[in-house]
């Protein structure tokens, strides 16, 4: 083995610069597949990590799984009717308090009951529909992180008022609202009330902060003019990874409709699979195109050395030592390319982490970025596989050199 | 009646094309140890062909040729590979040693590929070799540095360094000076006469063939010759 080493090193070491061109391919490639790793699983990393934070787990709604049978089919087997009024269902969940009770019996998590509500918000002559949504400031803060995202004011500071509001940040910035500003809101179902902002929030997701009220749950019914109300059970469960199956028990138990995270976000989840495999495919590129120096570098040693191969079959070398000597060869390059690599796409990776950057949906300014082994790893041996195979071809071929061709041709 | 050398029985090789080359036809040839033999004839008789065939570098289309009284031709090319590293040691018309290493290191380069001795023992016994050849204040350099008959004595030492019992070798002295060809005639007769090797040397030179024990000649790629000689020593100078 050290024979066909320091064969193989004296060969790259004679041809230095086209060694470096090979060698620098090859560092490229891998430094850029780290990089883009490190970039697309961590902003993957963290979109899912702000996407668990910022929603609840488990959203359970008023809706039932399956449309509600009308009186009519029921009693009458028609195919169609027309002309029918259909039935009227009060909506909300019914005996809310009784279903949450019975919900934290068993669901590993934190529970909190919400009213959802639209109101036209009349603030100094501007309208603007907004989302009213009531909640429970006492469990609310173990629910979702509406507490942390507070401006100014807290939670607590919807009891202040009796009809006491909290205002997403670009929304009273959009009306000019500010503390203690009084507001008016108009429900869809008449239902008028005056309100005082008793604190603003920021989430740092646009359209939340846009478009969305706070107000305590009894002030929801009020504009919903429904008492007793609550048409959403938010659950955040201790592992978010396990709120798909609760999600399908509570289905299950409760009959109405429950939806976890994953499914509510099932078209970005899928776009994430397609943008790794959109990934991968082009990383997978950039090492194979690294690879072609390497092919280059080696087929042209093998052509330059065709003399001093018939050299050494002449003298006794078998063809599978000089098929390693030249696989050898690539495997060097392949070697310190990689290494190289690893430490260039360290070092992007590191730059990439230091800049930044405004996004149009939130407000984070640095790219956020993953550092993991196994990005270094599989950009490594994915190099020095290609490498395999670009010194394969090249050894096999002069291996199989007649050393008497060359001989007779030289003299 | 010891065993030959190299023993070729009725070997023929024809390259094949749409107007096939004979290129050697059925020569049968007995090579014994410590023989010193010439292979002479015309430009283009074959007799490059023959040695390259001897040494097992080439297949013969049919025939067959036997080392050590072992047939060659049903070998595989790695078995083949194996006898030349081990027995047989070539010296061409150019020196073909390898540019990049020194010449001590293209003696050794034989020797590490069998792998017998140790690192240290090869690297003492190839400069053994090249100070035996004249060479000991060369080691170091690389075979761009030296003369043309220095370079060819080089090669001598590289066929020698496993110890093979035969040398074959294709015009050695084609390419050099009438000195350097004198200093390289003695380097092969002192192997034969004092070492006990076995050489076969291709060559132009009849007046060096008729210093050699034994001369083949051939035509049109048949032996049409193979004569002994007592050689007088006053002769040899
Ligand atoms: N690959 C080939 N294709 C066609 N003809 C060939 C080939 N190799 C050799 N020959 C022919 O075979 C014959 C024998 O060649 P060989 O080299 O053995 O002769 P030689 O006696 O060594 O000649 P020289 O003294 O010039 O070296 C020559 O006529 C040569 O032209
Ligand atoms: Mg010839």
């Amino acid at each position: 083995m050290t024979l066909v080493l320091s064969m193989a090193w004296t060969h790259v070491r004679h041809r230095a610069r086209q060694t470096l061109v090979a060698v620098a391919g090859v560092m490229t490639g891998v430094g850029f597949s780290v990089m883009m790793a490190a970039m697309m699983e961590g902003s993957q990393d963290d979109f899912i990590k702000t996407l668990v934070d910022a929603l609840p787990h488990i959203s359970i709604t008023d809706e039932l799984r399956e449309p509600t049978r009308q009186p009519a089919d029921a009693l009458y087997a028609a195919a169609e009717f027309h002309g029918l009024t259909p039935d009227v269902r009060r909506p909300g969940i019914k005996n809310p308090m009784a279903t949450i009770a019975s919900l934290r019996s068993w669901v590993p998590g934190a529970l909190t009951p919400s009213v959802q509500s639209k109101a036209v918000l009349r603030f100094a002559g501007r309208n603007l529909t907004t989302s009213i949504i009531g909640i429970d400031p006492r469990t609310e803060a173990e629910v979702s992180n509406l507490a942390t995202h507070m401006k100014q004011g807290t939670l607590n500071s919807l009891y202040r008022e009796s009809n006491a509001l909290l205002l997403g940040d670009r929304l009273a910035n959009k009306i000019g609202a500010r503390i203690n500003s009084n507001i008016t809101l108009a429900s869809a179902n008449g239902a008028t009330m005056n309100a005082t902002v008793v604190g603003l929030f920021h989430t740092g997701f646009r359209a939340t902060d846009e478009t969305t009220g706070f107000v305590l749950l009894k002030t929801a019914q009020i504009l919903e003019r429904q008492t007793g109300i609550i048409n959403e059970i938010r659950i955040r469960t201790s592992d978010p990874m396990q709120a798909r199956l609760i999600s399908e028990r509570i289905g299950e138990q409760t009959g109405y409709k429950s939806i976890s995270w994953q499914e509510a976000q099932e078209d970005l989840l899928s776009a994430i699979t397609l943008r790794n495999v959109l990934m991968y495919t082009i990383v997978g590129a950039i090492l194979l195109v690294a690879s072609f120096g390497t092919y280059n570098i080696i087929s042209t040693i093998t052509h330059e050395k065709t003399r001093d191969i018939a050299i050494l079959k002449s003298l006794g070398f078998g063809n599978g030592t000089i098929r390693r000597i030249f696989i050898v060869e690539a495997l060097l390059v392949g070697l310190v390319g990689s290494a190289l690599g690893c430490v260039l796409g360290y070092l992007m990776t590191r730059g990439l982490a230091s800049l930044e950057f405004k996004t149009p949906f939130s407000d984070y300014n640095h790219l956020p970025v993953l550092y993991s082994a196994s990005h270094y790893l599989l950009a490594s041996a994915v190099a020095l596989a290609s490498s395999f195979i670009a010194g394969y071809f090249p050894a096999r071929g002069a291996a199989r050199l007649h050393p008497v061709d060359i001989i007779r041709g030289a003299t | 009646m010891t065993v030959p050398l190299i023993e070729a029985r009725q070997m023929t090789k024809v390259l094949p094309g749409i107007v096939p080359v004979t290129l050697v036809h059925d020569v049968d040839l007995i090579i014994q140890p410590r023989e010193f033999v010439a292979i002479t004839g015309p430009s283009g008789s074959g007799k490059s062909s023959l040695l390259y065939l001897l040494g097992l570098l080439d297949v013969p289309t049919s025939g067959d040729v036997l080392i050590n009284g072992r047939s060659t031709t049903r070998m595989s090319e790695e078995e083949r590979a194996y006898v030349r590293l081990a027995q047989l040691g070539f010296v061409f018309q150019f020196h073909f040693l390898l540019p990049e290493f020194s010449i001590t290191e293209n003696v050794a380069l034989p020797m590490r590929a069998l792998g017998r001795l140790s690192p240290r023992a090869i690297m003492a016994r190839a400069e053994d070799l090249l100070a035996s050849l004249g060479l000991g204040d060369h080691l170091r350099k690389n075979p761009d540095q030296l003369s043309g008959g220095q370079r060819q004595r080089v090669a001598v030492a590289r066929a020698l360094a496993n110890d093979p019992p035969v040398i074959l070798a294709d015009e050695p002295t084609g390419s050099l000076d009438s000195v350097s060809t004198g200093q390289v005639f003695d380097i092969l007769r002192a192997l034969v006469e004092q070492r006990g090797k076995t050489v076969v040397a291709v060559t132009h030179d009849l007046d060096l063939a008729r210093r050699m024990h034994r001369q083949i000649e051939l035509l049109d790629g048949r032996l049409t010759k193979d004569e002994r000689r007592v050689v007088d020593p006053a002769q040899q100078g």
